[in-house]
């Protein structure tokens, strides 16, 4: 391919082909910067970092200085502290993984203080052996990683609202996170267990102020579900369930109980305050959706995107995230015109199953008024919607399960506003 | 295949089979009964769980004003916590009004919500007889009970709520 047809757009609205962007020809209009920038270096060539000894040695690292605007967002209620969400910074972040430190954090009722030598993990109920576990026990067990996003039920749920919310992309979609959870296939703990054929059901309680509980189902738990010791490497941060949290993969938040401390084998759910008045999805008929686990297919813009402006016409870089509850992502496709026309991006590897994917494409901008988008498809064919289609199925009571496209408008001026379109 | 090989095989996937288990250490300690009595907090829809005790909706109204109040507010609405109480709308209504009365399909769901995680600011400080009392008075407030009665571990679970049948087991309906 040469330079020509590299910077032919081959959708309407300036998309370029995915595999430009690796191309030098692409480099360009940054020489002029670098040659104004030069003047201001000192006569002798070195910063003021180059002219004496840098910091010493942390214990525990943390990020730059200069990047300390990087944080979650709380939100909480003022006569109860720990009942609120904190949220991703989606906008600030690149690749797959979030750090632990901007993990998403739901929390019904405080992060608990737990001591770990004091905490156990207990399994009983339709099993023939009721047991009891350490930590220290836990630790010796076989453990496996596995590569996961965590979305909330109730992630996006300002986009129910008539009108579209302006606030940056993480501070209504960043009920999403994705880490390398590592710890202990839960089939092992219930193998050792010995659960009885007629159980059915886990009910997992965490070990918070709130004993938060839910139901899961068997097969799921014999299927994928992870007793997790460790996120991205170290220790669970007490946020996320110190010292020991379940990671049911590709299903809603909620069941990813953290601080874990007791495993009820039943026949039946429990039909626990947060599987029934709440996490359900009121559907315009009256009727409510319930036990809706699958975090379905979903996608959007992290940059360009909200709160960014677009300097002058030339070449962006589009990019986002792309994640389904059914299995890997497929295909993401971005429209630069509110949809009439869409080209598909490069998915960055790894591409895993029920992980985050991210997905870039090169952008011509000339200035003229846009809308981007972004729309996901998952290995099983399942596609993320059109706002107009959920709403139609779904009705706009429904808060939880929002996954369809997410809009940006691109003004003349180059100012970023979410819409729907 | 003759014989040999075929014992060959066989031994050796009962010896793959052996060292997959053997890796799974097995450190769990038999549970004592005692200890899964004070843990178990779960109460079923069938009332399996609920602990002994009852409560009337007057005592239950005590309880309410004295633990309650302060979050949820007057008669279980207007405060700074969820709405329990006092729906003016339908759900099929816009906006809908999702209260007890309306929407929990499970009066056990409101006992055993109650005695886990409520009061937000004292968890576990009420009695069982308490939480029975404040079940009632909530359900009395959502027009389920009448103002006489008393809620005990013998008929919380038959006690019919409005939305029993509003729910729609998406999991149930996959295709697995």
């Amino acid at each position: 391919m040469n330079e020509q047809q590299a910077l032919t757009p081959l959708a309407a609205g300036g998309l370029l082909d995915r595999r430009a962007f690796l191309q030098r020809s692409l480099s360009f209009s940054v020489a002029t910067l670098v040659s104004s920038e030069a003047l201001a270096t000192p006569e002798n060539g070195r910063e003021p970092w180059m002219e004496k000894p840098g910091a010493p040695f942390s214990n525990y690292g943390e990020p730059a200085a200069h990047e300390r605007h990087v944080i979650r967002w709380t939100m909480g209620n003022d006569k109860a502290l720990g009942n609120g969400v904190s949220w991703t910074p989606l906008q600030n972040l690149e690749g797959i993984f979030t750090p632990n430190g901007l993990h998403f954090e739901r929390h019904h009722n405080g992060v608990p203080q737990i001591d770990p030598k004091q905490h156990k993990l207990l399994i009983h109920g339709l099993v023939n052996n009721s047991l009891v576990f350490t930590l220290e026990d836990l630790l010796r067990y076989p453990m496996h990683s596995c590569y996961c996003f965590l979305e909330c039920g109730g992630n996006s749920n300002a986009a129910w609202h008539s009108e579209p919310i302006q606030t940056a992309v993480g501070y209504f979609h960043g009920m999403a996170s994705c880490s390398e959870w590592t710890g202990i296939p839960l089939k092992l703990l219930l193998d050792e267990a010995q659960v009885k054929g007629r159980a059915k059901w886990l009910i997992v309680e965490g070990a918070d102020a709130s004993m938060m509980q839910v139901s899961i189902p068997l097969d799921k738990a014999l299927d994928d579900c992870l007793l997790a010791l460790y996120q991205n490497g170290e220790r669970i941060r007490p946020e996320n369930g110190y010292p020991m949290r379940l990671i049911v993969p590709g299903w809603e938040g909620v069941l990813n109980v953290k601080w874990v401390r007791r495993i009820h084998l039943a026949a039946q759910p429990v039909m626990a305050r947060n599987e029934t008045a709440k996490y359900t999805e009121l559907l315009p008929s009256g009727k409510a959706r319930q036990f809706t686990y699958v975090m379905e297919v979903k996608s959007l813009i992290t940059q360009p995107s909200f709160g960014y402006k677009l300097p002058q016409p030339g070449i962006y870089q589009i990019t986002g995230l792309a994640w389904s509850g059914r299995g890997k992502i497929a295909k993401v496709e971005v429209s630069a015109d509110g949809g009439k026309t869409w080209l598909e991006a490069e998915l960055q590897e790894p591409v895993l199953s029920k992980c985050f994917t991210r997905f870039r494409i090169p952008w011509q901008w000339q200035g003229q008024e846009a809308i981007l988008q972004s729309r996901a498809t998952d290995e099983t064919g399942a596609r993320q919607p059109a706002r107009e289609h959920l709403l139609a199925a779904r009705g706009q009571h429904g808060y939880f399960h929002y996954n369809a496209i997410v809009s940006w408008e691109i003004s003349a001026q180059g100012e970023i506003k979410h819409v729907y379109a | 295949m003759c014989m040999p090989k075929l014992l060959l095989i066989v031994g050796l996937l009962w010896v793959t089979q052996a060292q997959a288990e053997s890796k799974v250490p097995k450190l769990g300690k038999p549970a004592p009964k005692e200890l899964i009595a004070r843990w178990d907090y779960d109460v079923f829809p069938d009332g399996t769980g609920l602990p002994e005790g009852q409560g009337t909706v007057a005592q239950g109204k005590l309880v309410y004003q004295q633990a309650c109040q302060s979050c949820h507010g007057v008669e279980g609405q207007g405060g700074s916590a969820d709405e329990l109480a006092g729906a003016r709308h339908g759900l099929t209504d816009n906006p809908p009004d999702k209260t007890i009365g309306t929407y929990w399909p499970y009066a056990t769901t409101l006992f055993d919500f109650t005695r886990r995680a409520m009061p937000l600011d004292r968890p576990g400080s009420l009695s069982n007889d308490q939480v029975y009392a404040v079940t009632a008075y909530l359900l009395y407030l959502n027009h389920i009970i009448t103002a006489d009665m008393q809620v005990s571990a013998k008929n919380l679970a038959s006690i019919a709520m409005p939305n029993r049948d509003g729910f729609i087991n998406v999991y149930a309906h996959e295709e697995r």
